[in-house]
Formats: structure tokens, sequence, C-alpha cells
């Protein structure tokens, strides 16, 4: 089974992005710091680790997110990513 | 952070505590899979292209080609592995070259050690070990699992094996140690994971004793 | 740090993701190894159409396993309806697909910002799933057929369906149905085995399947692709090479079982 196989993409870690940032997260824009790739959470590539959440731009592989959960703490590195978050990409009320 | 939890009524994990109990550490499960985990695409480095590098405080380096490093004394260690997320796999075969080795072919060339280093990879990942923790018989580069060529989706062509420890520090596709005068946290220790990870005093989590 | 974050107005926040316990309102076989469940959810917000639940099965010694499942059900059913396929080496599976009317099951969302469809987004619409990716095209087309008839007479709609074997289709009789409508296609092929006198496709989906079922990229359709990641990601590059707009693609991967 190859890896690539395995791997899902951010729509998967919806629930515990909202855990983080209390918003819908999958549909913001996000800007790979690495190589400037523009594209929505949920088109990020997920690695699916049980160690912790890693998402990699699929342009140029650098891991734009990175979470771990333990029953005490969160860390989150959103390091390699910028993100845009407006009214109409955080609200699941609207159509788009 | 949790609430009282709803129980699910006879649900129970898949595969229960079996095994030789004192072989497999607390809180860990054994299995007789192989679990394919990784935090990023399967590097595809051609042999032709592969070395492994020791480089010391100083700057100094000792690099092996593939071929170079076949050539290298080896071992066949039969180790117990640890994962972090609670499996266990007992009795794994093993075939490749000691650490202790590494550094001592690596001091005729004239590159030492440090107290701490840090094992890179292809793909961009870190972990971070110290010197006693690589050396001493505990640790090797290897190639050969089960008889056979290390192949890519488990670290092949090369996989740091450091069965001590938690197995997210026996780093997949390694291609050398850069030793250092003070720790520094790699990919998952960066991220809340804990800087030794010695799964018999369950050492998960910064912060865990 | 090299984020830029907008201040949101806590006008548009949206509700807090807690845990629910749902109540199992009724659980009936699909196929021989998946089965839909329809849940009564507490205080349920409402969901759009490819929205999932993240579902949790806490042990008595405490072990938790958790999946995400896509709702099945449109936004216009007041309750939700999960569709699971029993997998042979699954955790969670196995236990959902035994629970029956009365059960609770703990779950939260509605989760999904991005791979979601409403009829006034417009179309065409084309849908490409692999076995249970299915699901959330499902929500779709059940959200189209309970449209006025003006809104769908706007909306095209096409699904391709990928299925090992005739046994393995979800919806089978559902889709039917859907297809008699003038505007809606449903197309299947099977890749490991097709029912006797089958004359339709028999194999995986590949660029002339993609290229037959779609409309032309000038007709800027929009796309949603669900189910093995294999599957999901091939279909995606061939649309963008048939030369349909990557942004009018949307994609969920559910790994390699799909």
């Amino acid at each position: 089974m190859q890896i690539e196989e395995l791997r899902l993409d951010g729509n998967a870690v919806g629930g515990i992005l909202r855990e983080v940032f209390t918003h819908e997260m999958t549909n913001v824009l996000a800007t790979c710091v690495g190589c400037g790739s523009k594209g929505r959470i949920a088109e990020l590539l997920q690695y699916a680790h049980p160690m912790g959440v890693v998402l990699r731009c699929p342009t140029c592989d650098r891991a734009e997110v990175r979470i771990v959960r333990t029953s005490t703490f969160y860390c989150v590195d959103i390091a390699g990513v910028q993100l845009l978050m407006t009214p109409e990409s955080v609200s699941p009320a609207t159509g788009e | 952070m949790a609430d009282q939890p709803f129980i699910a009524r006879g649900f129970r994990r898949r595969s229960p505590a079996t095994g030789d109990a004192p072989r497999v550490p607390p809180g860990q499960y054994e299995t007789k899979d192989f679990p394919v985990l990784s935090a990023g695409p399967t590097p595809r480095t051609p042999l032709s292209t592969w070395d492994f590098t020791i480089r010391d405080t100083d700057g100094r380096a000792a690099r092996w080609s593939w071929d170079e490093f076949q050539k290298l004394p080896r071992d066949n260690p039969t180790v117990d592995i640890h994962c972090v997320t609670k499996w266990s796999k007992l009795g794994t075969r093993w075939e490749g070259v000691s650490v202790d080795t590494l550094l001592a072919a690596a001091a005729a060339q004239g590159a030492g050690t440090g107290p701490f280093a840090l094992a890179f990879c292809d793909g961009g990942y870190t972990t971070n070990l110290s010197l006693a923790d690589v050396t001493g018989g505990k640790a090797w580069v290897a190639f050969g699992y089960d008889g056979a060529a290390l192949p890519p989706e488990h670290g092949g062509p090369a996989r740091l094996l450091v069965p001590h420890l938690y197995f997210w520090k026996s780093a997949k596709w390694v291609r050398g140690l850069q030793f250092l005068l003070s720790d520094q946290p790699g990919f998952w220790e960066q991220h809340g994971h804990h800087d030794r990870g010695d799964p018999w005093r369950e050492q998960r989590y910064q912060g865990d004793p | 740090m090299s984020s830029v974050i907008k201040a949101i107005p806590d006008a548009v926040a949206p509700p807090r993701l807690e845990w629910r316990v749902a109540s199992v309102v009724d659980a009936r076989d699909e196929t021989p190894r998946a089965k839909t469940l329809v849940l009564d959810v507490p205080q349920w917000p409402g969901h759009r159409a490819g929205q999932h639940v993240d579902v949790r099965l806490v042990a008595e010694d405490g072990y938790q396993g958790q999946r995400s499942y896509s709702i099945a059900s449109p936004p216009e059913d007041e309750t939700v309806t999960l569709t699971v396929e029993r997998l042979a080496d699954g955790e969670v599976s196995p236990y959902l697909v035994e629970l029956r009317p009365g059960d609770g099951l703990e779950l939260r969302g509605p989760i999904g910002g991005h791979f979601v469809w409403n009829v006034a987004v417009g179309g065409p619409l084309l849908l490409v799933g692999g076995g249970s990716g299915v699901v959330p095209l499902m929500a779709m087309l059940r959200h189209y057929a309970r449209a006025d008839a003006a809104a769908r007479a706007a909306v095209p709609v096409r699904l391709l369906y990928s299925a090992r074997t005739a046994d393995d289709v979800f919806y089978r009789a559902e889709l039917a149905q859907l297809a008699d409508q003038p505007l809606v296609d449903v197309v299947f092929t099977f890749t490991r085995g097709a029912p006797p006198a089958w004359t339709g496709y028999r194999r995986r989906i590949d660029r002339a399947m993609v290229e037959a079922v779609s409309w032309s990229p000038a007709a800027a359709p929009r796309a949603y692709v669900c189910g093995p990641t294999s599957l999901v990601e091939s279909v995606a590059t061939l649309l963008v090479d048939l030369g349909h707009a990557a942004s009018l693609v949307r994609t969920e991967r559910f790994g390699p079982t799909g």
C-alpha cells in the first residue's frame, strides 16, 4: 500500500480545526509561505498520522499546518501558511 | 477538556492486549501488523544519489555512498518496537549497520560526535536523540527488514532503528546524523511530543516526566 | 509566524461544535455490507449537502475510536442519515452496522465548508463517486430532488458512480427514480463484476469515460469527486487535463478503501 493512496485532505480534519479555531476552516484560503500557491484548506493534503495532523501544500509538499492534541494541550503550528479568513469563508450558512 | 463521555455499550478496541506482557510497555497493545504511518509523501531517492553523513559539532563530516555503506560490517538485530500510537510489534527482524560502527568509522575519517544528535531525512523529517541513546548497541541504520530490502513505505532505502525509544525516533528515509552541543527538537518534538520518548516511562508528550 | 488573521464579527460565528448523543431511529440494510442509519440528533443546527459528522465511540475502559461519516440526507430532512459500510478490519464500522433503533451514538457536526453544494450555487453539476464516496453526493442529489421545479430546471445533474459490483451499489432504487427526471443522468461503472446483460461500463474510471460523461469545459460544470484517494486524484487530474478549471473541481478523499 503506497503512502499516497492513504492520504486524505483538509476536509477530513474539519472537526479538529473547528476545535482549535472555533470556526469552520475548510474553505479558508491558505497561501503556502514556501511556494506561494493558494488553495482552500480542504485542498491541502493530509498524510493521516495518528501522532498529529499534518497538512501539506499540494504543490510543494511543505508542511503548512501541524496540530498535536493531547488531553492537556493543543500544539498548533500554522507557520507554513498564511490564512485569509473572511465572514463568507467561515459562516456555514452562506452559499459558498 | 473532556466532558463525561457517553459509553458506547459493547464497543471495544479491535485487538485486545495480548502477548508477552513483560515485553509490552505500559499502555501498549501488541500487533502482528506493521502499520504504515507517514507525515508526508514517500521520498524516492535513487541509490545512485543516496548517501549517509555523520557531521560533528565542528562541522567535520564523514560520508558513505550506498556502495560504501553496504561494505561496512552489518548486524541482524531482532528487536521489539513500540509506536507512541500504542501498538507494539515484537520480534521484528532487521539488517543494518550499527551506529557504533558508523561512529568508529567516522572517527577514523576525523569526524567526532557531540552530546546530542539530530537525525535528518529525505522529505525533511527530523528527530532528536542523545548520544547515549544511539550508542552502546542501541541504534542502527537499517536497510533490511524481515529478510528483504526495506520497502520505501517503511523507510527504505534506509531508516534509523532505535528500538528502546518510541518508534517515531526511528526516523524513516534517514540521510545522516548531525551532532550538536545542545538538544534541538525535531519534527514531532517541536509540536508537543517528548524529547526523549522512553516507552517504559510513557514519555509521549512534552511535560511527561 | 507569518499569518495575518482578519477579525471575524461575532454575528457570523457558527454554533460551537459540541458532541451530542443522537438516537437511532431506523437502521436498515443498504447492501449486504452497508447499513443506513437514520438518527435523531438533539438540537441539530441543520447542515449543507456534502458535510459530514464525526462519530465517537468510547469503550468502558476509556478507549476511543473516532471516524468521520458523510451525511447522506439532504438539509430538508429533520433527521440525519448516514450510510456505513462494514470494513473487514474495521474497528468502528462493525459496531455501527450493528446499531438498532433506540441505541445512542455520539457525534458532532455538521463539519465542512468547501465540499458542499446547494441548488442556488447552480450547475451543470457533475458528481463522481467511488464506493462510499457516493454518500455526500447523494445528499446533494436528494437536496436537488427537493428543490422546486424552476430551480431544478436550471441545473442539469450527472452522477458517475463506480462500484465493485451491483450488490455494492447504495441507493439503487432511489437512483433509478432520480434518473427518470429529465435533467438527471446516472451512469454506473462496475469494476469487479457487472450484472448479467449489462451493456454499460465495466472498468475503472478513465479519461475516455470522464470525457464521455462530463460536459465540455465550455459549459463550466461544477464537479464534486469523492471516494478512494486514488480514484479522486485520478479523476480530478483528468478533469483538469480535459480543460476544466481547477477551481470548479472539488474533491474529498476517503483514504485507501473509500
